[in-house]
């Protein structure tokens, strides 16, 4: 058996469908409901209530915590204040990309460090030498993702926390009910939205009183299939889907630079020295090859070609993680890793590789549909992600 | 009137059956020649207690050739081979067992619970060997080259050779070179600290060799083992319903289907020889049976210094074939049990039922267990891989009973003194001892058992020195120098005489390779 997360007395009450997927060796809700709509709208509407206990979690500690995690990450944790969190990627000595997760500085000396895949022994080995101590806390930190308008109002409403001065991407310590708790403004939603991080002893009450304080506000459970489309309308990458870790890549093809992936803004290269630091300035002075981008699929185009076998467009109900093949100039440039109807936005959309010649803004390609067994092309064109960004993310 | 063949094949173990399989698909009359009652030489299920079906020797499977089971049909002929879920380390007492599962998440939290570095390590480890193993594995299927050799043939094969070594990353290369070098403790000291897996995963370097897990070397063998365990067709050990018999059954239900001819009860005692070249073989008994090209299935040993004589043979080449290594050092254990084994570190059946089980608590014991056998005694505590074959299919022991199959290592050729009764006895004491400490009601659940020391495998199979591979699988004896130098392409210094056994390359485990390519080489010398 898989083991459930902290908050599996109440999740598993919940799943109705018993739908559940796994998620680094954890069993997590796909969704809760029989159907996952509610789920979704509850993170554009209302507030929608993630169990993200499965994240990998690392306390990075003492005198030289902050050239461990500078020598790992790409981007300059120097600069990231006491209670400042940091999106970031981290890559081997090729630049290619292994992971990426977040990095909240918890006090001068020490870090918290999420990350999709196991990486204890990755940061071990890059602390040889260096006086800085690794715990794997992924077991004993409980995580929520509590994401969407009334997020702010439901914290305020069962937390001391002040977060009105709560900037996007800074954490405070608070609590919630009698559970001690770590609140950082991020997220996996392009929303607004906060992570809540807990001692996982302390789950199950810390559930019941976010479920009980938020219900006037809408607060919903919310599984990974509602997640999956939020996150595609946010533009934000998921790993093993829309990039191959270096780590997992059987062949050198499959990799990716952050360069690569647009997140050339996580590669701070006068930071000095880091992993993959070389590569990378030679991948920026030469330009990457690819780039990752928003396709918007036009409608008119999947209409006509639904309207040829008399049927109107059908679309996907939940995130597609496989490969689409794009074209452009009759051969194939690309290809989306990950394609979704976004219910808000009312298009048909998707994030893909492109080759750098026609990933900018604008650009027309196609991408294969199959239309009834049959493989078509639909226009598309490139646009700028994330697809959806409210003004309350980050005010 | 005698009937004339284009070939006859001695020994119907699994090579000689391929061999002649795809003889006699070519078209070819075959003729396979085998000396005890049933075919597949070390790989047969046998009813050695009444209700209880024991794979004898050889007990499960990974390395069949794809290619092989495609070519022949073998599922048709009823070759069906089942998942072998798991790898379970039983300790004495305590938790601290080790197990890989069926299911990674699961393997990760087992690792895990030793170590968390040796979690993280695992993927990384089994990443490297699949990359390896999946650049070296077509070396499976090729016929060896020689590389002093300047002919096109040989130098073709060469460049194919090297073809595959630059297929390999720099890292990978490096990796590859060190794994040739080393002993399977080394490597595995470079990536874990667990002992108990390092011993576990050790053990697979040691299987059909006079080594321990320190003696350099044995990495490449670990390897060897690997090579069943990466993407194609299968990718894990697996157990053969009805037991290895059946993969041998399955293979002799190809070759009849393709017109071969299989004869049991029927031992060659000499292969006739005119002028140079092979053209018959006499059996006991007198009978003299020809053919165009005569293929032996047997070890180097038994193939040149008994059924030819040495005189016919070029002196260099008897004296490498003597010099070629055997060293048996594992023996066998079948036991029929009236209920499975209960292993006080993880009570009840389960999962760890249908896999193998590994007696292998620490590297120190694994060579411990070494160090008597180098002083010419059986080990007084072996490493044991141990699999219970009707915990899978249930066919293979009375409803509700089982049989269990352990493979003992250390059991030297050469037990000081030699092996007798009384020894074989002691030996399986010993086996049975060393699982009931670990798993106490062993003992009162055994209904009926089986040892088979080297000298009873010799004996019953014709294996010399009782190894298991035809021949140690160590580097030495490996690729063009198995089983002598300039010998390694299936043809022998006596015109129309091959071999096809596990003696040649690419070496032994149920793998079929080594028939296969000598019936490709067979058919492209255009003899029959």
């Amino acid at each position: 058996m898989l083991r459930g997360t902290p908050f599996h007395p109440r999740t598993s009450a919940l799943c109705e469908g018993h739908n559940w997927r796994r998620w680094a060796g954890y069993i997590t809700a796909g969704s809760y409901e029989l159907m996952h709509e509610r789920e979704y709208w509850a993170v554009r509407n209302s507030a929608a209530l993630f169990d993200v206990s499965p994240l990998h979690k690392y306390l990075i500690t003492g005198p030289d915590a902050e050239r461990l995690v500078n020598r790992v990450v790409t981007r300059d944790v120097s600069k990231c204040a006491v209670n400042q969190v940091m999106y970031t990627p981290w890559c081997d000595a090729r630049g290619k990309m292994i992971d990426d997760g977040t990095v909240s500085r918890l006090d001068e000396k020490t870090f918290r460090v999420t990350s999709a895949d196991p990486s204890y022994r990755w940061f071990h080995d890059n602390a040889i030498g260096l006086k800085a101590k690794i715990d794997d806390v992924s077991d004993s930190v409980a995580a929520l993702a509590l994401q969407g308008p009334n997020a702010r109002e439901i914290l305020e409403a069962v937390s001391d926390a002040k977060l009105d001065g709560l900037k996007y991407f800074r954490l405070t310590h608070a609590q919630i009910g009698n559970v001690p708790v770590t609140i950082t403004r991020t997220g996996y939603t392009g929303d607004l939205g906060y992570e809540i991080w807990a001692d996982a002893q302390n789950a199950v009450p810390l559930w019941d009183t976010l479920i009980e304080g938020g219900r006037p506000y809408g607060i919903t459970p919310a599984g990974i299939l509602a997640l999956d489309i939020a996150r595609v309308e946010a533009g934000l990458i998921l790993i093993e889907v829309d990039y191959v870790s270096a780590e997992h890549a059987r062949i050198v093809a499959q990799t990716s630079t952050p360069f690569e992936l647009s997140l050339g803004w996580t590669v701070s290269l006068d930071k000095g020295r880091f992993n993959g630091h070389k590569a990378l300035r030679e991948e920026k002075q030469r330009g990457p090859a690819w780039q990752f981008v928003g396709i918007e699929i036009d409608w008119a185009s999947l209409e006509a070609l639904y309207a040829e076998v008399n049927l109107p467009p059908q679309l996907p109900t939940t995130t597609v993680r496989e490969s689409r093949p794009l074209y452009a100039e009759d051969r194939q440039v690309g290809y989306a890793s990950s394609s979704c109807w976004s219910p808000l936005l009312k298009k048909y959309i998707a994030l893909a590789h492109l080759e750098s010649p026609y990933a900018l803004p604008g650009t027309p390609v196609t991408m294969e549909v199959t239309v009834e067994h049959q493989r078509k092309q639909a226009a598309a064109k490139v646009v700028r992600t994330p697809f959806f960004e409210p003004e309350r993310k980050r005010t | 009137m005698t009937k004339t063949y284009d070939a006859i094949v001695i020994g119907a173990g699994h090579n000689g059956l391929v061999n002649a399989a795809y003889l006699a698909r070519a078209g070819k009359r075959v003729l396979v020649l085998e000396r005890r009652h049933l075919v597949g030489g070390a790989a047969v299920t046998e009813e050695i207690v009444p209700g209880f079906k024991f794979s004898v020797f050889s007990y499960v499977v990974s390395l069949l050739r794809p290619e092989i089971i495609r070519d022949l049909e073998l599922p048709k002929y009823g070759l069906e081979i089942l998942p072998l879920e798991s790898t379970f380390t039983p300790v004495v007492e305590g938790d601290a067992y080790f197990a890989a599962w069926a299911d990674h998440d699961a393997t990760r939290r087992e690792i895990y619970r030793h170590s968390p570095k040796d979690a993280d390590a695992y993927d990384h480890y089994s990443k490297l060997m699949y990359h390896i193993a999946k650049a070296v594995k077509p070396i499976l299927g090729l016929v060896p080259p020689d590389p002093t050799s300047l002919s096109p043939g040989d130098i073709r094969g060469l460049l194919k050779f090297s073809d595959i070594f630059r297929s390999l990353s720099e890292e990978h290369f490096y990796a590859l070179a060190k794994l040739m070098t080393m002993s399977s403790a080394d490597l595995l000291d470079e990536w874990f600290e667990t002992d108990i897996l390092k011993a576990t995963k050790s053990a697979s370097g040691i299987i059909g060799t006079f080594l321990g897990p320190r003696s350099p070397g044995t990495a490449y063998v670990l390897l060897h083992h690997y090579m069943g365990e990466i993407d194609g067709s299968f990718r894990a050990w697996g157990f053969a319903k009805g037991g290895t018999g059946a993969i041998s059954n399955s293979i002799a239900g190809a070759a009849r289907g393709f017109g071969a001819e299989i004869r049991c009860s029927a031992p060659v005692v000499q292969v006739i020889v005119k002028n140079g070249r092979a053209v018959g073989v006499a059996l006991e008994g007198g009978e003299e049976i020809y053919a165009k090209v005569i293929v032996s299935g047997l070890d180097p040993n038994r193939t040149f210094l008994e059924l030819c004589d040495p005189n016919q043979l070029p002196p260099d080449f008897v004296e490498d074939i003597r010099r070629y290594k055997f060293r048996g050092s594992s023996g066998k254990v079948n036991l029929a049990l009236s209920e499975l084994p209960n292993f006080t570190c993880l009570p009840g059946e389960g999962p760890l039922h249908r896999g193998s089980i590994s007696i292998s608590p620490s590297l120190d014991y694994i060579e411990r267990a070494y160090d008597d056998a180098k002083y010419g005694n059986f080990s007084r505590r072996p490493y044991i891989d141990i699999c219970i074959p009707s915990a899978i299919d249930p066919h293979m022991a009375p409803p509700g009973k089982h049989v269990m199959s352990c493979f003992v290592q250390y059991a030297p050729y050469n037990q000081q003194g030699g092996w007798d009764d009384a020894k074989r006895e002691a030996f399986g004491d010993t086996v049975v001892d060393t699982i009931a400490e670990y798993a106490p009601n062993l003992k009162s659940a055994i209904v009926g058992r089986q040892v088979l020391t080297p000298a009873d495998i010799e004996r019953i199979t014709g294996l010399t020195e009782g190894n298991i591979f035809q021949g140690e699988l160590a580097l030495h004896q490996l690729f063009f120098l198995r089983p002598a130098p300039g010998w390694a392409k299936y043809r022998t210094p006596i015109r129309n005489l091959y071999q096809c056994g596990s003696g040649t390359h690419p070496g032994g485990g149920i793998m079929g390779a080594n028939g296969r390519l000598a019936a490709l080489e067979i058919l492209k010398d255009g003899r029959v």
